[in-house]
């Protein structure tokens, strides 16, 4: 098992980290680093005052018509349609001077009972209760999401180009070989709270947002910078919202959204924009998704302390009861085989194996019957020249590099406590047996409080680590090295193929493509 | 279809099973639905313990066991009806007049009043289940000093002609909105699970169906209920009770009870049917596992490659397909199968099954969207055919050679598209108005300009109706129906008909007195094209051509992902290089389609979204299965570009395709 105090201790606060390289992370201090990233085209930085906020909600535009008193049908018409049923029966018990007595005090006695009924299911469930901003806020991947500049942030799976989406629920899209920036804004698009590009395609980009999902075709060959709205389709279900968690396959069909307000995600094939629910009893809703690099497994983390795994041939699930708390994130070695995960309220990182050969309709994958501790991330205590700087804590986020040698981890600081959040970065082999290593701490600018982690997909000299800070900043860590099994990975970064690994020696010998070898 | 397709062995030994299987369950699924009909009918709030006896009661007299099993054979007959009608490619109807030639087909007619048949059988069983009011047809009745007489008992008669209406309304509405059409799942789950799923959606949908259906019929009955009732009281010599009052008034049919009641017994009906439909789709859809290779020679036909290669059933073609687009996905060691190298003579022939059968539906689809396209102008309507006369030449070459290719008789001639063996109207209508029956693209690409000649109306006297007004076509044009077309059967494209042209053909010029008549023709034409009923039911819904073209759309989707992930696999599992010998056509086949669909999608009309209906029954799924096909294809080629690479330069191919696969290698599609 790995820990913190086994890592090399964070630098001093003016250092920035630069890059890996030789197997240690190099820092610079602020003005070089400047210069540095000055030059590159993908560092990006929004200062928040350059966002224009939406003053106000949509619905608080009634405060500014006169009241004006309409018959009890109309009104009741209007209760049934914003409210439905419930606002219904309240305007019903609300206007009781003009109903039958009877009609009002029935519909209070219903409104009574339907609210015990529901405060009763709130309180076996008690994210039912929250707004669906602080919903979002709450299962996002991005730490502190309602104060985020760039809250969610995305690389295209094939090509270097990337979606940012900001707090003015717009999404830009960069791409260092044209000078357009396209910008998605949807009257829809509101607080999103994830993006995906859809693998094995240039151009779709789903967008979870409060009340749908929007899967917005941007064609790379158009000079537009706003392409309109009609470029997006609406993908949305009765009770589905706000959606918290997307997740396409990687073989580009199917497309799974979660709500934690549903229990049952939805499995969109989005061309048709038809769905499929698939529920199961418990949990209260899905919060977290992610699938397998291979595309066997789904993680479907709930806001209860229990997740499933789904197979994606037959889709049925395993449920993994967790003893704390909710899955808070998780992520899949390149090969599927493993997965790694953390649970709200613990500070370890546990992993599950699923040794199941693809083909073989055995429906329930076997693997192993309880999760491994693999490593500690309390908290520690390093001394260094400035004093003692105390790191550890929950973890906000996973994320492991497409070629399984880096695990970026995001640990939610304390203010309160002084301890900030930080990036612990472990170096990962997981043949011939699973290692964690520890390699070390990626730090910014003084001040900046790292939000979002992603690595890119196909980065040709090891791995880049892409990082949103609150700032408003994003910059691009690398991680210089040598792969160890670099024949296993083909060109063009293009999603492994579900074959066993030990396919890979016989090839050697029997490949006619020679040149892939080299 | 259902004799033709007897004789196959798969029909014989699977979907017979599976239908079977699924028209079991759902008689075996009859009791509990049955036991809350009993007790929705005959719940009262004041006395539930009384209700639950009485109930008790019902169901386990002898009565109600001999009416239960009248209620079983009804369900076995529907579900045999599913089975007998069910279909994996939906019939698009292409104007309104076509659809009402569909509702006018004697075998739909026929069905209708089956249904209409069954309705009544299952609202008599509803009737003597509620009891109480609705149970007699008769009763004694009669002032006290008169002789004792029969009266009718309205609410008998209302109940049994609401099953009637709604039986038939399900039946309509099952023909309108294509509620035969088997449509397979999105994801593979097991049977339980998909029903578990569906279940809350046929409860709904049963229930709303009811009301509306209801609500019609409510309409109907208060203006045309006396009808039914004055006949049967003349046929049995009944007679009506002045001192209770008539059912088709307001104050009659605002009897809450009877609506409630109607509406029970019209949900329990509908949701009955629609079980054994929900049923039969699980059961019927579920994925087979064919053999890749079978080591006896008895085995041969029932192989996949073989398999592939049969025309018909429908079925069987599909679910081969999604047996190859999913194993071709996830299971390693059947992809090593189709790898595999026959053992004496080491020749890939599953391999080359496949890929040529997958092959030949792809390019197929491209004939006829390039077809299509030909024949429809940029602005959506028929190509002003007087304009060019290389293309009206080209055209009616196409129509000869085929008439052509009927004749000689020639092998080749099976493989064109025939698909209309019912033709009705065929001999007895006036020829103007058989033409715009055919639904354009569903069969035969020379008859739809006729059809949108009736519809504009402005092409009078071109030359090009000289040669299309031959004999051989318009033997062939007067089409009605179209049973499915099985367009992935001809193997062979049309260009391989087109060599046929017979000389006599071309000879066959009219006199001066057959374009005499002809014109006139027009000028009848014209005429009628102007009044406002013909133009309504003459003129073409507009997306329903697209959504013909690519009514069976679902076998391509499957073919292109079992070539991508073949050839993906093929990668690092190909150990004799077997796929590479067919690279360069299955890129050019992929990029030649994805040439005519993106032709395709810029028509008007094809690219715009169905409305999206709130789930029935009746499934919308074939009318978006052109955008289905668009991304599937896009993805497929992505999956082989991102797999090779830049090891696909290497790859023979003409220069616009490879400019084509370069905007793919670079992510610019």
């Amino acid at each position: 098992m790995c820990s913190l105090a086994l890592f090399p201790p964070p630098c001093s606060p003016g250092q920035t980290t630069l890059c890996e390289s030789n197997n240690e992370l190099l820092t610079g201090c602020n003005a070089e680093e400047r210069l540095q990233q000055e030059s590159s085209p993908l560092t990006l930085y929004f200062p928040r005052d350059s966002l224009k906020l939406h003053s106000r909600t949509e619905s608080s535009s009634k405060a500014a018509f006169l009241d004006h008193s309409e018959t009890l049908w109309m009104r009741s018409a209007t209760a049934w349609r914003d409210g439905g049923f419930t606002g219904l029966l309240n305007e019903i018990t609300n206007s009781h001077e003009e109903v039958p007595k009877w009609l009002a005090v029935s519909s209070g006695c219903i409104l009574a009972l339907l609210q015990r009924i529901s405060s009763f299911h709130s309180s076996l469930f008690p994210h039912l209760t929250l707004s669906s901003e602080d919903m979002i806020a709450e299962f996002s991947q991005a730490l502190n999401w309602s104060d985020c500049v760039v809250r969610a942030f995305s690389w295209h799976p094939h090509t270097d180009k990337f979606a940012v989406a900001l707090l003015d629920d717009s999404v830009k899209i960069y791409n260092p070989k044209s000078a357009i920036t396209p910008t998605l804004k949807h009257r829809l698009q509101r607080s999103i709270a994830a993006v995906q590009w859809k693998p094995l395609c240039a151009s779709a980009l789903a967008v979870a947002c409060q009340n749908c999902l929007l899967v917005w075709n941007v064609d790379p060959c158009s000079l537009s910078t706003r392409p309109s709205s009609g470029c997006a389709q609406v993908l949305s279900h009765p009770g589905h919202s706000p959606v918290t968690s997307i997740a396409w396959s990687p073989n580009g069909s199917l497309l799974v959204s979660a709500s934690p307000m549903d229990t049952a995600m939805m499995v969109w094939d989005v061309a048709s924009e038809s769905c499929v629910p698939l529920q199961r009893v418990g949990g209260g809703g899905v919060s977290f998704l992610s699938w397998s690099t291979d595309g066997s497994h789904l993680l479907a983390s709930t806001p209860s302390a229990l997740f499933r795994v789904w197979e994606t041939r037959m889709w049925t699930c395993e449920r993994w009861p967790c003893e704390k708390g909710r899955c808070q994130s998780g992520c899949w070695s390149p090969d599927g085989s493993r997965l790694l995960f953390t649970v709200q309220g613990e500070t370890v990182i546990y992993a599950l194996t699923f040794t199941d050969t693809p083909g073989v309709l055995t429906g329930a994958s076997k693997g192993s019957q309880t999760a491994s501790v693999v490593a500690d991330l309390s908290q520690t205590t390093f001394n260094t020249s400035e004093g003692d700087v105390t790191v550890g804590g929950e973890v906000q986020s996973l994320t492991w590099d497409p070629r399984g040698e880096r695990l970026a981890v995001l640990l939610k600081g304390d203010p309160r406590a002084d301890r900030p959040a930080v990036i612990p970065v472990f170096k990962t082999r997981t043949k011939p047996i699973f290692e964690l290593l520890p390699c070390g701490f990626v730090q910014g600018d003084p001040g900046a409080e790292p939000r979002l982690l992603q690595f890119h997909p196909n980065f040709q000299h090891g791995a880049l680590l892409t990082v949103c800070w609150s700032t408003g900043r994003i910059t691009h860590v690398p991680f210089y090295f040598q792969s160890g099994n670099i024949s296993r990975f083909r060109l063009n970064g293009s999603p492994s193929l579900p074959h066993p690994q030990e396919h890979t020696a016989d090839l050697a010998n029997q490949s006619l493509f020679t040149e892939l070898m080299s | 279809m259902f004799s033709a397709d007897q004789n196959c062995w798969f029909v014989r030994k699977v979907i017979c099973w599976r239908a079977a299987a699924s028209i079991a369950w759902a008689v075996l699924l009859l009791p509990p639905t049955t036991a809350v009909f009993v007790i929705l009918s005959k719940f009262s709030l004041l006395f539930p313990i009384q209700t639950l006896s009485e109930c008790l009661s019902v169901m386990t007299s002898a009565s109600g066991i001999l009416s239960f099993v009248l209620l079983c054979s009804v369900t076995t007959m529907v579900g045999f009806l599913i089975f007998v009608y069910y279909t994996v490619i939906p019939t698009v109807a292409c104007s309104k007049i076509a659809l009402l030639g569909h509702l006018l087909h004697p075998r739909h007619v026929a069905n209708s009043l089956l249904h209409c048949f069954m309705g009544i059988m299952v609202a008599w069983w509803a009737a003597v289940t509620i009891g109480g009011r609705y149970e007699m047809h008769t009763y004694p009745c009669g002032v006290e000093d008169a002789p004792p007489q029969m009266c009718l008992n309205e609410y008998h008669l209302i109940l049994l002609l609401a099953g009637a209406f709604v039986g038939f309304s399900h039946n309509l509405f099952g023909v309108v909105h294509n509620m035969n059409y088997v449509f397979f799942p999105t994801v593979q789950q097991y049977k339980y699970l998909r029903f578990k799923e569906s279940l809350p959606l046929v409860v709904k949908c049963s229930a709303a169906q009811a009301l509306y259906s209801i609500r019609n019929y409510i309409l109907v009955y208060f203006f045309l209920g006396y009808i039914p009732r004055e006949w049967i009281c003349k046929m049995f010599n009944l007679h009506l009770n002045s001192s209770t009052h008539r059912l088709d008034t307001i104050s009659g049919l605002l009897d809450l009870t009877l609506l409630y009641h109607l509406w029970t017994s019209a949900t329990f009906l509908l949701f009955t049917w629609y079980m054994a439909l929900l049923l039969f789709r699980i059961f019927i859809t579920e994925d087979y596992s064919f053999p890749i290779q079978s080591s006896f020679t008895e085995d041969v036909h029932q192989c996949l490659p073989r398999v592939l290669s049969d025309p018909k059933p429908g079925i069987l073609k599909f679910l081969a397909l999604q047996d190859l687009a999913l194993f071709s996905q996830h299971s390693p060691w059947r992809r090593g199968e189709v790898f595999s190298l026959s053992q004496p003579g080491g020749h890939p022939h599953n391999w080359n099954a496949i890929s040529k059968e997958c092959q030949s539906l792809l390019a197929d689809l491209t004939q006829r969207l390039i077809a299509y396209h030909d024949s429809v102008a940029t602005n959506g309507r028929a190509k002003s055919l007087s304009s060019g006369s290389g293309e009206l030449k080209s055209t009616s070459d196409s129509s000869s050679a085929i008439s052509g290719a009927e004749d000689q008789k020639s092998p080749m001639a099976r493989n064109v598209p025939i698909q209309s063996p019912d033709c009705v109207f065929g001999s007895t209508q006036p020829r103007h108005l058989t033409a715009p029956f055919t639904p354009p693209y569903q069969d035969s690409y020379f008859s739809s300009p006729n059809l949108r000649r009736l519809a504009t109306s402005v092409y009078q006297g071109s030359p090009w109706h000289g040669t299309v007004q031959s004999p051989h076509i318009m033997r062939r044009a007067p089409k009605l129906w179209s049973t499915p077309t099985d367009s992935q059967s001809s193997g062979s494209p049309l260009l391989s008909a087109a060599p046929l042209l017979s000389p006599k053909q071309v000879a066959d010029q009219p006199g001066l007195l057959a374009q005499f008549l002809h014109n006139r023709k027009e000028q009848v034409k014209s005429f009628l094209s102007k009044r406002v009923l013909i133009a309504y039911l003459f003129n073409k819904l507009p997306e329903a051509s697209s959504e013909a073209l690519f009514a069976g759309s679902q076998a391509h989707i499957w073919a292109l992902e079992g070539l991508s992930y073949l050839v993906q696999a093929s990668f690092s599992e190909d150990h004799f290089g077997v796929v590479q010998t067919a690279l360069p056509s299955i890129l050019s086949t992929m990029l030649l389609l994805q040439e005519a669909v993106d032709r395709h999608f810029k028509l008007p009309h094809a690219s715009t979204k169905p409305m999206r209906t709130a789930g029935g029954m009746g499934e919308p799924a074939y009318k978006t299965l052109r955008f289905a096909l668009r991304a599937a294809l896009k993805t497929a080629i992505y999956r082989i570009t991102t797999t090779f690479g830049d090891h696909l330069n290497a790859v023979h191919m003409s220069a616009e395709h490879r400019k084509r696969l370069q905007l793919f290698l670079h992510y610019k599609e």
